[in-house]
């Protein structure tokens, strides 16, 4: 059964990537989808018996690894709770993205390779969370990387998709170097790489100290912080985020599949199976809450100021990654899961949703040649609605009902303030912050695309569609439109393009990409009502597969009410600005930048941290290549090396020669000097 | 198979294909080369078949005396048949990719190939100090040739920067071989790995072979040799001076300097750490700026081989392994790299990157393969490459914390310079139009790539095959050098009592924590 969930998408890649062309156009994209809602229909049972507590936590070996000497691990899937958990996510997310994919890439001749990949990253995901040791997580987490480099570049004549794609492994290799220190630690100091030996015997070595780097410094929390920077790179976290944003350069699908629901989250999953080791270091989890507070309010400070709509939603997911950081770091490792487990749905659903009007609007990304779609592609319109619903936590907090992020994002900055500590203090007030700036980010989104009016005649992809659409009117997203069932609108408009336009005619996305945006609306609005018993308040339920903080539950739900009001009352603020800003107001935001510019600059470019990486990493190791080679081995090591050693030989025979004249006399004088000198020396001895 | 002189008839096999090669025209003796060398690949099948995993430690023994203690000594253990299937797997490769590109002097050429084949399996079956000695330094000649005769444009340069180096320590050797004959008596390789040579005169030994080895494997600084014969050699000199040459230093390490002088190898371990995280760091850099592919690939082979030398001498298992797995890791990748840049320069005649590009749309079958094994090069989880860097940088950090991080910077800086020739080869637009043109690989080159392939998956996916054989000899030398293992730097203290005890197991004591 699980060897079907986790291999079936493995041989759906294989057979789609390798599948010649007499198989049809039809095959890669039919295997691989069938193969991944075959798995994601395999996997909700399992996620639901756990759910009833019906089942029962095992492994399945698969085959032998590798044995060297104590250091053993072989491949095996391991299901608990937790798994079953992510289980549901990857398989569900992944399903509907491969669906969502027949429409959006119905134009790209590559296809088979698109879905041979996304198929290929699937699997490396699931291998990644049904890892029973380190090195086979480490297997799925550089499995991922690697089929996310090539998604990011499988526009691979873009130049900027192939940086995008190096910086993407690379940034993340930083992250892998901390992962795979922290291997060798847990190897050193447990003797294994099983990662339920090494909880069992984590609490006994609390307290030791180890030498590392020269220093003398606490066992645990020099393993988990490695790890943990394992997790930060993955996981786009404050330092290594760099890459997510740039990441964007890949096809939409690849956007929500990898870079929203699934891979970036591996961090997170990565901290809660290792919860039990997190437990034993206070400094760890402290440095744990403290990135994942800095990440939430930093990513959520730069998505305020992006134009480009994939951007925005990329830093919105970069900081909702910090909020499940650090409710992981104050130890309510249930309502990080649960924020992963809503956030998966409600992001996925931003990103398709953006790919649908991207779509819709000939490819063009930019939000400021957007506006008043709302009309013009209605479903998509309700899709994206909902999912702001639920990012930005729209809830009643007396009646305890709301969107999916009302239950999960309350949980966090709940448990954070209950957490006591002055970290969690921090994380909390940091994460209040970032719910108002996520607010007010989401809803400039939303108000910028559907509200408003037209801008579109300003958009170079926009006139080039005009333009082509005068000459030849087949494009094929326009047929599909024509077979929508659910009735594509066509907007009456006068011939003068006056209104914004450019007499151009958005169309409502084919229906294999709407009912993706249907279903994860459904799980926007519903899997917070649905599930927040189970992830946040029953032990029973994770049984035992992450830490369960009981006393912590307790105190979250017994936090002051203006606690509990807040995260209602700042999305609303939030909502306030941006309604005023983008709908009453349309020019407050120039006035701001008039007044902040400095502010607004800064945040425009990121806080300077790619300028800044370029600087101290990139421009010197270039620079370092270059002397190493070019004065190191040529010269010196050569200079006074072979070709020093050939001068010399080639220089002593020049002098060689000249003392081979030839001349008798010359002969004898030698031979006469040389005798007077051995006399001489023999008698003055 | 006892009794039968499989080790002396492999050996035999490829010496009798080189003596017809030398007298027949140009298309029989690539036939001839080619079932030489598969023949001797079915006998190395045929080896490891009957190889007794866990038997005795020397195997396959075949000993007849000569002369003033020197003899004709053959036999292997689990190490020694490793590099030997490595070598015979990948001459019928090195054959089939000469197979058009050499045009002139075609039977000399495979005579020397063929001739290589033999003494390089004669390096790693040799038990006869000076017989090995002899094959070692043998070894050198067709090389030499290879690069000297088929070479590049400036092949006389590079073959002559090759052949000095690589002469000059193996002097050294020669003469630490001769004291050791003296002192122990015997001349059986065997016997001298188990001898104790005294304290000091070990360290004069050591430091003789060092100068050997430490040319061939190459560590910095003695690597500049290494570039150059790259780029001068045809592409299947490459391939076997990449696969198997670099390996014999290696070899002589774990052979030779470990076994036979223990104490020294602890003494001069750092020596040997800081020479290799020089490499590491300071190669991959080179790597990273160059714009010829064969010097990239060059350069990249010298920082592996510098992780191979810390491996070995990490004093465990893991790093032992490690180390031998990536030998074989990188034999197999390097191998196959340079042999995917020879399929475009047969067919462009550069090996300048900026004349590339785009060639994952007039060539997506080559840019597949090239993809798999650029990732096995930069260790990715499922290929070879990553089980011995694992490995080996696993036993490494049991040694030093230090250490083992600027190796591991080593992932990183691969990854960089790796995944920036890939994108400059095979993604990007088409800029140029001959690069366009060029057909998809044809079905002589599939045959090479394909086993290549399948050998890296294999390794990386199921190790078991290629530890197994090993883990006997190197459990037995990991015994031989445990009196002189140094103490790594971790020393993991125990654990408080009280802080072991609280709540959560929190380290609450040592922290402070408010948990």
């Amino acid at each position: 059964m699980i060897q079907l969930i986790v291999f079936g998408p493995l041989l759906a890649a294989i057979l789609a990537g390798f599948a010649n062309k007499s198989f049809g156009a039809v095959f890669p994209k039919a295997v691989t989808t069938g193969a991944l809602f075959l798995s994601c229909a395999l996997s909700w049972p399992i996620f639901l018996s756990f759910m009833t507590g019906n089942a029962e936590a095992g492994v399945t070996p698969v085959l032998q690894w590798v044995q060297s000497g104590d250091m053993t691990f072989d491949w095996a899937l391991r299901v608990d709770t937790l798994t079953a958990v992510m289980l549901v996510v990857i398989t569900s997310v992944s399903a509907l993205v491969h669906l969502y994919s027949w429409g959006y890439m119905d134009e790209d001749p590559d296809q088979p390779r698109f879905f041979a990949y996304l198929s290929l990253f699937t699997f490396a995901m699931l291998m990644l969370v049904t890892a029973d040791n380190l090195v086979q997580m480490f297997f799925g987490w550089e499995g991922v990387g690697l089929a996310s480099y090539l998604l990011i570049g499988f526009w691979f004549r873009k130049p900027s998709a192939n940086a995008a794609a190096i910086k993407a492994f690379v940034v993340n290799r930083v992250g892998d170097l901390g992962f795979m220190m922290g291997i060798f630690g847990v190897f050193l100091v447990f003797g294994t790489t099983s990662i339920p030996e090494i909880l069992d015997r984590a609490p006994d070595m609390a307290g030791s100290s180890i030498g590392f780097l020269g220093m003398r410094l606490d066992t645990m929390t020099v393993l988990c912080i490695l790890l943990f920077i394992g997790a930060m790179g993955k996981s786009a976290q404050l330092g290594l985020h760099t890459w997510l944003p740039d990441a964007m350069e890949g096809p939409t699908p690849v956007s929500a599949l990898i870079h929203a629901a699934t891979m970036v989250t591996a961090g997170v999953f990565m901290v809660c199976r290792l919860s039990p080791l997190f437990e034993t270091s206070q400094m760890a989890l402290t440095f744990v809450t403290f990135i994942g507070a800095a990440t939430c309010f930093f990513a959520a400070t730069i998505g305020t100021t992006q134009t480009d709509i994939k951007r925005v939603i990329a830093y919105s997911t970069c900081s909702q990654l910090g909020y499940m950081f650090f409710a992981a770091g104050v130890g309510a490792y249930g309502a990080a899961m649960f924020h992963l487990f809503t956030h998966a749905f409600f992001k996925a659903l931003l990103f398709l949703g953006a790919g649908s009007v991207i779509h819709a609007m000939h490819h063009e990304q930019d939000m400021r040649y957007y506006g008043g779609l709302r009309k013009h592609i209605p479903i998509t319109f309700w899709a994206m609605l909902a999912g702001t619903l639920a990012i930005t936590g729209v809830g009643i907090w007396f009646l305890h009902i709301g969107f999916a992020g009302f239950y999960s994002k309350d949980a966090i900055l709940e448990s954070a303030f209950a957490s006591g500590t002055e970290m969690g203090q921090f994380a909390f007030l940091m994460g209040i912050v970032a719910a108002l700036l996520t607010s007010f980010y989401s809803w400039r989104l939303m108000f910028l695309t559907f509200w408003g009016k037209p801008r579109w005649e300003q958009s170079e992809h926009i006139q080039h569609a005009v333009h082509d659409a005068h000459g030849h009117h087949d494009l094929p997203s326009e047929e599909d439109a024509g077979h929508d069932p659910h009735a594509p609108v066509h907007t009456a408009h006068g011939d003068g393009h006056s209104d914004g336009t450019a007499g151009y005619h958005p169309h409502e996305s084919p229906w294999a990409m709407l009912i993706p945006l249907v279903v994860l609306s459904a799980g926007a609005i519903l899997a917070g009502a649905i599930w927040s018993h189970s992830f946040l308040e029953s032990a029973g339920f994770w049984n035992g597969s992450i830490f369960y903080n009981e006393d912590l539950m307790h105190a979250m739900h017994a936090v002051p009410t203006w606690v509990k009001i807040a995260p209602g009352a700042v999305m609303l603020i939030g909502l306030l600005i941006a309604w005023n800003n983008y709908i009453r107001d349309p020019g407050a935001p120039a006035r701001f930048v008039g007044m902040f510019g400095g502010v607004y600059t800064f945040l425009k470019n990121k806080w300077y941290f790619d300028e800044l990486y370029d600087v101290i990493f990139v421009k010197p190791a270039f620079w370092l290549g270059r002397k190493f080679w070019k004065w190191g081995d040529e010269g010196t090591i050569d200079r006074f090396g072979p070709d020093g050693a050939a001068w010399v030989v080639a220089q002593g025979s020049r002098y060689a020669q000249k003392v081979q004249t030839g001349y008798l006399y010359s002969y004898a004088l030698v031979m006469l000097l040389g005798l007077v000198a051995a006399i001489s020396w023999v008698l003055v001895r | 198979m006892d009794g039968f002189p499989i080790l002396s008839l492999m050996l035999l096999v490829p010496l009798i294909g080189a003596a017809i090669c030398m007298f027949v025209p140009a298309k029989t003796a690539c036939m001839v080369a080619l079932v030489a060398t598969l023949i001797d690949f079915a006998l190395g099948v045929v080896l490891w078949a009957s190889f007794d995993i866990g038997g005795a430690q020397w195997q396959f023994v075949e000993k007849a005396e000569l002369f003033a203690g020197f003899s004709y000594a053959l036999g292997i253990d689990g190490i020694a048949l490793m590099l030997i299937m490595l070598s015979v797997f990948l001459m019928p490769i090195c054959i089939g990719a000469s197979w058009l590109s050499v045009t002139k002097r075609v039977g000399e050429y495979m005579a020397a190939f063929l001739m290589m084949e033999t003494l390089m399996i004669g390096v790693f079956a040799a038990q006869d100090l000076f017989l090995f000695y002899i094959f070692f330094e043998a070894g050198l000649i067709p090389m030499y040739l290879i690069i000297g005769i088929w070479g590049g444009d400036n092949r006389i340069y590079a073959s002559y920067k090759f052949f000095l180096y690589t002469l000059i320590g193996s002097v050294l050797m020669l003469i630490a071989m001769f004291w050791m004959v003296r002192e122990a008596g015997t001349t059986d390789i065997p016997t001298l790995m188990a001898t104790d040579f005294p304290a000091g005169a070990q360290n004069w030994l050591w430091l003789a072979f060092f100068a050997s080895f430490a040319v061939k494997m190459p560590m910095w600084p003695v690597h500049t040799w290494l570039p150059d014969a790259h780029v001068q050699a045809p592409t299947a000199g490459s391939v076997i001076l990449a696969g198997v040459l670099l390996k014999m230093g290696g070899y002589g390490f774990i052979r030779f300097s470990l076994p036979m002088f223990p104490d020294a190898s602890a003494y001069f371990a750092w020596l040997i750490f800081g020479l290799s995280m020089i490499a590491v760091v300071y190669t991959s850099l080179v790597a990273l700026v160059q714009h010829d592919m064969k010097k990239l690939i060059a350069y990249s082979s010298v920082a592996h081989m510098a992780i191979v030398c810390i491996a070995l001498f990490s004093f465990n298992v893991q790093g032992l392994e490690g180390s031998m797995i990536v030998m074989l890791s990188h034999g197999l990748v390097s191998g196959a790299l340079f042999l995917a840049v020879g399929v475009i320069y047969d067919r462009l005649h550069t090996r300048e990157i900026s004349r590339y590009g785009g060639l994952a749309i007039n060539m997506p079958k080559y840019a597949l393969f090239l993809l798999l094994f650029t990732m096995a090069s930069i260790g990715l989880p499922g290929t070879s490459g990553f089980v011995g860097e694992f490995l080996a940088l696993a036993g490494v950090y049991q040694i030093s914390s230090w250490v083992a991080l600027i190796c591991t910077t080593g992932i990183i800086l691969g990854a960089a310079y790796m995944l920036y020739l890939y994108r400059r080869v095979a993604f990007g637009d088409q800029t140029n139009a001959d690069a366009a043109a060029m057909p998809d690989i044809d079905k002589r080159e599939w045959a090479m790539m394909l086993p290549l392939a399948a050998a890296v998956l294999w390794m990386g996916v199921y190790p078991e095959s290629f530890l197994a054989p090993m883990r006997s000899d190197i459990e037995w030398l990991d015994q031989r050098l445990a009196s002189a293992a140094p103490a790594g730097d971790a020393r993991l203290s125990e654990p408080k009592p009280e802080a072991a005890s609280a709540e959560h197991g929190a380290a609450a004591a040592k922290e402070g924590g408010t948990h």
